[in-house]
C-alpha cells in the first residue's frame, strides 16, 4: 500500500515526468539518429570509394594489358615491314648492280660502241680539215688563174693600143710625148711603143652573115643583112684519063664464074677422117643415157667409205652444256666494227681518184 | 624597090622596139610613136596613152602578119623577129599575137624554112610562151611542141638553143605542160643537145631539162631515163659558171623528189666534185650547190651519212661563213636536215663546227626566213641528247632565240620556230651556266622549261646548288608567280626542297619588309 501511495504521489509528476522522458529521448533520438545516418553514410561511402577504387585499378589493369597488346602487335608489324623494306632494299640494289652490268655488256656488245664513234668522229674532222685545205688549194688555184687571165689581157690590150697608136714613136729629132727631154728615162709606154710592129692596112673581110656569135641570135640584137650565099666551086675540073676498055668486056671479065679445080672443090679433110666423124656423130645421135656400163663385179669399187658414229665425231665429251651453252651470233655483235667508218674508206677512195 | 621600102619600115619597127626595151621616157616614146603612127590617139595620162600605145602596137602586130607570108626570106624573118620583140615585152602583146592566128603560120613554116627563120620563130615562142600558163597551152595547142622537137634535131647549135629555149618557157609553168613537152619526144634530144660543144647550148639544154624535172617524180624519172645524169654529172668540172649553175639546179630537181633519184644522182659519182663547186667565185652556183646537196640529204639517214664521210659538212659550212643573204639558206637548212636524222650526224655537225656559223647567220641577217632556217637548224641540232644541248648552249644562243621569240617585229613563223627550237633544246639541256640569263626574261611557258630543268639538275649536283644561290637564281626563282598545282609550282617546290629553310625564306620576296615589320612589333626586354 505504501508503494501505491508513493505512486499516487508521483502520480502527479508522472505525466510530467512521462512527457519530459519521452520527449528528452525524442530528442535524443533524433540526434543519435542523425549521427547513426551521419556514421553510416561515411561508412557507405568508404566502403563505395573502395569498391571503385579497386574497380578503377582493375580496369587500369585491363586497359594496360590490353594497349601493352596492341603496341607489341603494331611493333611486330612495324619490324615485319621494316625487315620487308631492308630486304627489298637490298634486293633492288644488288638487282640494279646485275642489271647495270648486263645494260653495260649488252650495248656495248650490239647497240652502241662509244669508243669506234668517238674515233669515228676524230676521222671526220680530220678528213674535214683534208677537205677544207684542199678546197682553199682549189679556190687559190682558181684565183690565181683568174689573175693570171687579167692581167695577160691587161697586156694583151697594152699592146694591141702600143700597135695602134706605134705613130707616137718618138724620133731622133722630136722627142715623143712619151719620151720628154725633161726625164730622165723614157716611159714604159715609149719602149713598148718601140718594140711594137704596127698595124697593117689590111682590108677587113666583110663580115658574112653566117658567122654571127650565137648568143646574140636569140635576143636578135642585130638584124640580119641579106644573105650573099657561098660562092660556087669553079667549073673547070680536071678530067678523068683515057682510053678505056670496052664496057663489056669489062663486065665480063668483073663476073666471071668461078672455076675450081679438083683439089680446091675437094674438102679438106680425107675420107677416111670424115667417116670417123660421121661414126662419132652416128653414136651421140643413138645414145640413150651416158651411165657407164659397169660390170658387177667392180660396182662396189664406186662405193663410198662411210665412217663409223665413234670415227665420225670428235674424241672427248660433248662440250654443249659444259663448256657453253648459248648460241652465238657474230654478225650482230657491233664491237670491233663500225659502218661509218666503212663509208668513210670508201670516200677516202673516191678522194684518191679525185 | 617596094620590098625594099617595107624592110626600110620593119627595120625602124626594130629601133623602136630597141627604145621600149630600154624603157626611155615615155615622152620620147610618144614622140617616136607620133612619127610613125599618125592616127595613134594620145590623152594626158602617162597610163592611158602607155595603153593606148600598146594598141596601137596590137594593130602594129596585125600588120607584120602578111609580112610573114613575104616573099622575100629577110622581112620574113624580121618581121618574125620583130613579133618576138613584141611578146617578150609585155603578155597583154603577147596575147594578141596569139589571138591574131599567128602561132599556126608560124609552126608550119617552122619546118620548112631555113634556120634563121626557125631561130626567129623560136623566139617567138619563147616570148609567146614565158607569160603564163595560159598562153603556154596556147602554144601546145597550135601544135608547136612537134615543130620544136623537130628543131631539136636540126644541124645548127643556135637553132637548136632556140628551140630548147622555147620548149624551158613551156614546160616551166606547171607538170601538165611538162608532161606535153616530154611527150613530144623533148627530153633524149635534149639529151643529146646537153653533149654538144657549144657552151650556150648546154646552158639552155640543162635549164631545160632542169625545168621539166622540177615538177613531179615521173618527169625527173623520165629525164633520168633517158640517161640525163651521168652527163650532168660531168658538165659539173666545166668552168663556165652559168653552165654550172643550170647542170646543179637541174641535179637538185631531180633528186629532191625521192630517195631513189637521189641515190641515182649520189651514184654518178657527183662527190667530192660538187664540194669545189661550194667554192666557186661565183655566188649562185655556191647556192644551187648547197641546194644539191641539201635535196641529197633531206631524205635518209644513209645519204646524209654519206655526205658527211665525204667531207660536205666541212664545205658546207664554209660556204655558209663566205656568204651573205639568202645565199646561205639552202646550206643552213641542208645542216639542219643532216641534224635531224640522228645524233650521231648531229654530233658529225657539230664537230665539224657547224654551229658558230649559224650563231652569226642567227644574229647578223636581216631577212626573218633566214634567221627562222637558223633557229630550225640550230634546234634540229640541240635536241638530241644533253651533249648536243650543252654544246648549243655554250655558244650563248639561247638568249638571242628567246628574244627572236619574244620581239613583237618578228613573223609569225620565226617566233614559231625560235619557240619550238628553244623548247627543244632546254628540253635537254643540263648545262646550268647558260640557262640561268634565260631566267630573268623568259615568259610563262618557256620558264617551265627552264625551271624543270633545273629541277632536275640541282638535287643532285652541291657546287651547282652553290652557283645557283650566289648567281641570284634562287632568288629569281622566288619570284615567280605560278598557279598551286600546275607543273611550275611542282618544279618550284623541288628547287626549294634542295635548300635549307631559312636560306629560301631569305631569298623570298618582302623578306626584308618582313623583318623589319618584326623589328617594329618588338617589345625590348628591359
Amino acid at each position: 500500500m505504501a508503494a501505491l501511495v508513493r505512486l499516487e504521489t508521483r502520480l502527479s509528476r508522472l505525466r510530467e515526468e512521462y512527457f519530459l522522458k519521452n520527449r528528452s529521448v525524442d530528442e535524443d533520438r533524433k540526434i543519435v539518429y542523425k549521427a547513426a545516418v551521419k556514421i553510416q553514410s561515411w561508412f557507405r561511402g568508404c566502403r563505395v570509394r573502395a569498391y571503385l577504387r579497386y574497380l578503377n585499378k582493375m580496369a587500369i589493369s585491363i586497359q594496360k594489358w590490353w594497349r601493352g597488346y596492341q603496341s607489341r602487335r603494331y611493333f611486330r608489324k612495324m619490324i615485319k615491314t621494316a625487315y620487308f623494306i631492308m630486304k627489298m632494299n637490298f634486293y633492288n640494289e644488288m638487282a640494279v648492280r646485275i642489271q647495270k652490268r648486263w645494260r653495260g655488256y649488252y650495248v656495248r656488245k650490239y647497240t652502241h660502241n662509244y669508243y669506234a664513234l668517238k674515233k669515228y668522229l676524230e676521222a671526220i674532222s680530220l678528213n674535214n680539215e683534208i677537205v677544207r685545205n684542199e678546197l682553199q688549194e682549189y679556190a687559190e688555184m682558181n684565183e690565181k688563174k683568174k689573175k693570171k687571165k687579167d692581167l695577160e689581157k691587161k697586156e694583151k690590150e697594152k699592146k694591141y693600143k702600143a700597135r695602134k697608136m706605134h705613130y707616137l714613136l718618138s724620133t731622133e729629132q722630136i722627142a715623143g710625148i712619151y719620151n720628154s727631154p725633161f726625164r730622165k728615162f723614157p716611159d714604159p709606154m715609149e719602149l713598148l711603143l718601140r718594140q711594137s710592129k704596127p698595124l697593117s692596112h689590111r682590108q677587113q673581110q666583110p663580115k658574112s652573115p653566117f658567122t654571127y656569135d650565137l648568143y646574140d641570135w636569140p635576143t636578135c640584137k642585130r638584124p640580119p643583112a641579106f644573105p650573099t650565099g657561098e660562092p660556087l666551086p669553079p667549073i673547070g675540073r680536071q678530067k678523068p684519063q683515057g682510053p678505056f676498055r670496052d664496057a663489056a668486056e669489062v663486065l665480063r671479065q668483073r663476073y666471071k664464074p668461078l672455076e675450081p679445080t679438083l683439089r680446091v672443090a675437094a674438102s679438106i679433110s680425107s675420107p677416111l677422117e670424115k667417116a670417123r666423124e660421121e661414126m662419132k656423130r652416128e653414136e651421140w645421135r643413138k645414145c640413150i643415157h651416158d651411165n657407164e656400163f659397169l660390170p658387177f663385179s667392180s660396182y662396189h669399187k664406186n662405193e663410198k667409205y662411210e665412217l663409223s658414229i665413234h670415227a665420225s665425231e670428235k674424241i672427248g665429251k660433248e662440250t654443249y652444256g659444259i663448256k657453253h651453252f648459248r648460241e652465238v651470233q657474230p654478225n650482230k655483235w657491233i664491237a670491233g666494227k663500225v659502218s661509218g667508218f666503212l663509208l668513210l674508206k670508201r670516200a677516202w677512195s673516191l678522194r684518191l681518184m679525185l | 624597090m617596094f620590098e625594099y621600102t617595107i624592110f626600110l619600115c620593119v627595120i625602124l619597127f626594130f629601133f623602136i622596139f630597141q627604145l621600149f626595151s630600154t624603157h626611155e621616157k615615155m615622152s620620147r616614146k610618144t614622140a617616136v610613136l607620133q612619127q610613125c603612127c599618125p592616127r595613134a590617139n594620145f590623152i594626158s595620162v602617162e597610163h592611158l596613152r602607155f595603153l593606148q600605145a600598146l594598141i596601137t602596137w596590137k594593130s602594129v602586130i596585125s600588120l607584120l602578119r602578111p609580112l610573114l607570108l613575104d616573099v622575100v626570106p629577110t622581112i620574113q624573118q624580121t618581121a618574125a623577129l620583130a613579133l618576138g620583140r613584141l611578146a617578150y615585152f609585155n603578155d597583154d602583146l603577147a596575147e594578141a599575137v596569139v589571138k591574131e592566128d599567128i602561132l599556126p603560120q608560124l609552126v608550119c613554116s617552122l619546118s620548112e624554112q631555113n634556120r634563121f627563120y626557125k631561130k626567129a620563130a623560136a623566139f617567138v615562142l619563147r616570148a609567146v610562151g614565158k607569160h603564163s600558163p595560159q598562153l603556154a597551152q596556147a602554144i601546145v595547142e597550135c601544135g608547136a611542141l612537134e615543130a620544136l622537137v623537130i628543131c631539136l634535131e636540126d644541124f645548127d647549135p643556135g637553132v637548136k638553143e632556140g628551140a630548147a629555149w622555147a620548149l624551158g618557157y613551156i614546160a616551166r609553168h606547171n607538170s601538165e605542160l611538162s608532161q606535153a613537152v616530154v611527150d613530144a619526144g623533148a627530153v633524149p634530144l635534149l639529151v643529146l643537145c646537153i653533149q654538144e660543144p657549144e657552151i650556150a647550148l648546154k646552158r639552155i639544154a640543162a635549164s631545160t631539162l632542169s625545168d621539166i624535172s622540177k615538177h613531179s617524180p615521173e618527169l625527173a624519172q623520165t629525164v633520168v631515163d633517158a640517161g640525163a645524169i651521168a652527163y650532168l654529172a660531168q658538165m659539173i668540172l666545166n668552168p663556165d659558171a652559168k653552165l654550172k649553175c643550170q647542170v646543179l639546179s637541174a641535179l637538185s630537181q631531180i633528186a629532191k623528189h625521192s630517195v631513189d633519184l637521189a641515190e641515182l644522182v649520189v651514184e654518178a659519182e657527183i662527190f667530192p666534185v660538187v664540194l669545189t663547186c661550194m667554192k666557186d667565185s661565183d655566188e649562185y652556183v655556191k647556192k644551187n650547190g648547197a641546194t644539191l646537196i641539201r635535196e641529197i640529204a633531206k631524205h635518209s639517214p644513209e645519204l646524209s651519212q654519206f655526205i658527211v664521210n665525204a667531207g660536205g659538212v666541212a664545205a658546207v659550212i664554209d660556204c655558209i661563213g663566205s656568204c651573205k643573204g639568202t645565199v646561205r639558206l639552202p646550206g643552213i637548212m641542208m645542216l639542219g636536215y643532216v641534224a635531224a636524222h640522228s645524233e650521231n650526224l648531229s654530233m658529225a655537225v657539230i664537230v665539224s663546227k657547224g654551229i658558230p656559223p649559224l650563231c652569226t647567220c642567227l644574229l647578223e641577217e636581216h631577212e626573218d626566213h633566214i634567221k627562222a632556217a637558223a633557229a630550225w637548224a640550230l634546234g634540229q641540232i640541240g635536241r638530241h641528247t644533253p651533249e648536243h644541248a650543252r654544246a648549243v648552249a655554250e655558244t650563248n644562243v639561247l638568249g638571242t632565240l628567246l628574244s627572236m621569240y619574244m620581239d613583237i617585229r618578228s613573223s609569225e613563223d620565226l617566233q614559231l620556230k625560235a619557240k619550238r627550237a628553244l623548247k627543244n633544246i632546254l628540253q635537254k639541256c643540263t648545262y646550268l651556266p647558260a640557262l640561268e640569263p634565260l631566267l630573268h626574261d623568259a615568259p610563262p611557258n618557256i620558264m617551265k622549261h627552264i625551271v624543270g630543268q633545273f629541277s632536275k639538275v640541282l638535287p643532285h649536283d652541291s657546287k651547282a646548288r652553290r652557283l645557283f644561290v650566289t648567281s641570284g637564281g634562287l632568288k629569281k626563282v622566288q619570284e615567280i608567280k605560278a598557279e598551286p598545282g600546275s607543273l611550275l609550282q611542282e618544279y618550284i617546290n623541288t628547287i626549294n626542297n634542295c635548300y635549307p629553310e631559312e636560306v629560301v625564306r631569305y631569298y623570298s620576296p618582302g623578306y626584308s619588309e618582313m623583318l623589319l615589320e618584326r623589328v617594329e612589333n618588338y617589345q625590348p626586354v628591359l
